[in-house]
């Protein structure tokens, strides 16, 4: 299955594994930002939404 | 209905969630097919040997290393003509993927190089450029650090970029001016198609849209988070206010 | 604008202006070099004009964070903005005060540096051309670094960043000029690019600086 490198093997091999070890760090650094500023800003979402709420209940009774 | 109408952070994010897997999925499978065609399934060159594989590496992360500089570029004048805030949050988000792409293409140039040039390094025109490019995306990302305000930040960096670019092709002129160098010319190019033999240019279109796609859906995403991230400061700052 | 060019030359040189302070860096440069690659007289003068460059360039960069910091921290560049001259020519010419209290001086001693790095005979006339011509191109590139870093706190490295890579034209060619001069060869190409990257700039950077500072002071 493996293709015969020859002596550049070494060069070939490095440039893959360079390569996508720069692109798998990338997505994956992407991918965890976007997860986690996702995440915060669904909790601020939900408290904001929840103080409305008080707000809005605090008119109505005051 | 016009292409302003996306510009609309919010029929950005419908839209975008709506594409973005596609894209995505469209990009890992040009990418590993692409890849694997050229590692595993094509002749190694007469002259190069097995070198020649490094080349769907090099070429399309070259290419889409200045592609993203210039989407920038465009980018950044859409923010600036028209204040559509998604594009400034694109052109910010495009910034790091373009810098790993110039350090993909430096590093898969390096690798290249030793064996074929003797050397990792030679202060050669194309390298040279790209070294420099390198350094224009780390001022550019290290300026939207700096500054706090968004929209301040977001014009900032446009001025840069505009500079930015005339400098950059300065540069590349005065760096070929410097030293004739011993890189290749364009080995791929649409209209030169014959300087590459057919079994060398089909997988590399392969991976030269894999590339493309994986830039699209990367910049997607990353817009999508610089959306949120604003909405998010603005719901702190609010609650900040009480 | 002519009491402006005064009143900035009048800032730099005095005390604590960073007037003398580019002169001593240029120096140290040009006495460093040589403790660090050797007494080899013929290495020496083969990297004299590039030395001399770099070291005028760094020399320029190091007082070029003070260039509008300054007037935005006691409020007279919120004057300046509001001035009736435009802020475009206001920028422009405390650009030209920068070069006349670094660059000019930078230009002058440059030769008495040559001698030390052993710059053959054929180079002086020609690295003082270069940097005459060159040098009012870094004051002004670095004008638009120090315009874009104005109103943050830590901008000093970020401004370096920043105009490092913009500097790369004007070195390649000045360093050349000096170069070509020095190993007795033909310098009008290099000279006029060098010429046409100074006069292009000076026209066009004062806008984009102008627009900066108008964006960092709104």
């Amino acid at each position: 299955m493996m293709p015969e490198l020859g002596k550049y093997a070494g060069a070939v091999l490095g440039s893959y594994a360079a390569s996508l070890g720069l692109i798998v760090a990338l997505v994956a650094w992407s991918l965890w930002r976007s997860a986690k500023v996702r995440r915060t800003l669904a909790e601020v979402e939900a408290r904001a939404a929840k103080a409305a709420a008080l707000k809005a209940k605090a008119k109505k009774h005051g | 209905m016009s292409l302003w109408e996306y510009a609309n952070p919010q029929k950005f994010m419908q839209l975008s969630r709506w594409v973005l897997p596609f894209v995505a999925a469209a990009s890992v499978l040009c990418l590993v097919i692409g890849l694997a065609w050229g590692f595993f399934w094509t002749p190694d060159d007469y002259k190069q040997g097995s070198t020649v594989k490094i080349f769907y590496l090099h070429v399309p992360a070259a290419m889409m290393a200045i592609n993203a500089w210039v989407m920038m570029l465009v980018t950044s004048l859409v923010w600036l003509i028209r204040r559509h805030h998604v594009s400034a949050l694109a052109a910010k988000a495009a910034a790091p993927v373009g810098l790993t792409f110039t350090l993909i293409a430096l590093a898969t140039g390096a690798l290249w190089g030793q064996p074929m040039w003797g050397t990792w390094w030679a202060w050669d025109p194309r390298l040279t450029s790209f070294l420099i490019l390198a350094l224009f995306y780390l001022g550019y990302i290290a300026l939207w650090q700096a500054v706090d305000d968004p929209d301040t930040a977001a014009d900032l960096t446009s001025v840069l970029c505009i500079v930015g670019s005339v400098f950059a092709l300065l540069s590349r002129y005065a760096v070929n001016f410097w030293n004739q160098g011993l890189h290749q010319g364009a080995s791929l190019s649409l209209d030169k198609k014959e300087n590459v033999a057919d079994v060398f240019w089909y997988p590399a279109l392969v991976c030269i849209a894999g590339f493309v796609l994986l830039f699209i859906s990367l910049v997607l995403l990353r817009t999508r988070t610089e959306i949120r991230s604003r909405r998010l400061g603005a719901l702190l700052a609010r609650e900040r206010m009480g | 604008m002519i009491a402006l060019l005064v009143r900035d030359m009048r800032l730099a040189m005095r005390a604590g202006g960073g007037f003398g302070l580019g002169l001593a860096f240029f120096l140290l440069v040009a006495v460093l070099v040589p403790l660090g690659v050797g007494p080899n007289s013929a290495l020496l003068a083969k990297i004299a004009p590039g030395i001399l460059w770099v070291g005028a360039l760094l020399a320029c960069l190091l007082s070029l964070d003070r260039l509008f910091a300054l007037d935005f921290e006691d409020g007279s560049l919120d004057l300046l903005v509001t001035a009736p001259i435009p802020l475009e020519g206001a920028v422009a010419i405390k650009a030209l005060a920068h070069w006349l209290v670094t660059g000019l001086p930078l230009t002058l001693i440059a030769p008495v540096l040559g001698v030390l790095l052993n710059l053959p005979e054929a180079g002086y006339f020609w690295l003082v051309v270069s940097l005459a011509l060159g040098t009012p191109a870094l004051s002004v590139i670095g004008a638009f670094g120090a315009a874009l870093t104005v109103g943050l706190k830590r901008g000093g490295l970020l401004l370096s960043l920043l105009v490092l890579p913009l500097y790369v034209p004007t070195l390649i060619f000045g360093a050349e000029v000096v170069k070509r001069g020095a190993d007795g060869m033909a310098t009008a190409t290099p000279l006029a690019l060098l010429a046409a990257i100074t006069a292009g700039v000076a026209a066009l950077l004062p806008f984009a600086s102008a627009a900066a500072i108008r964006i960092n002071l709104r």
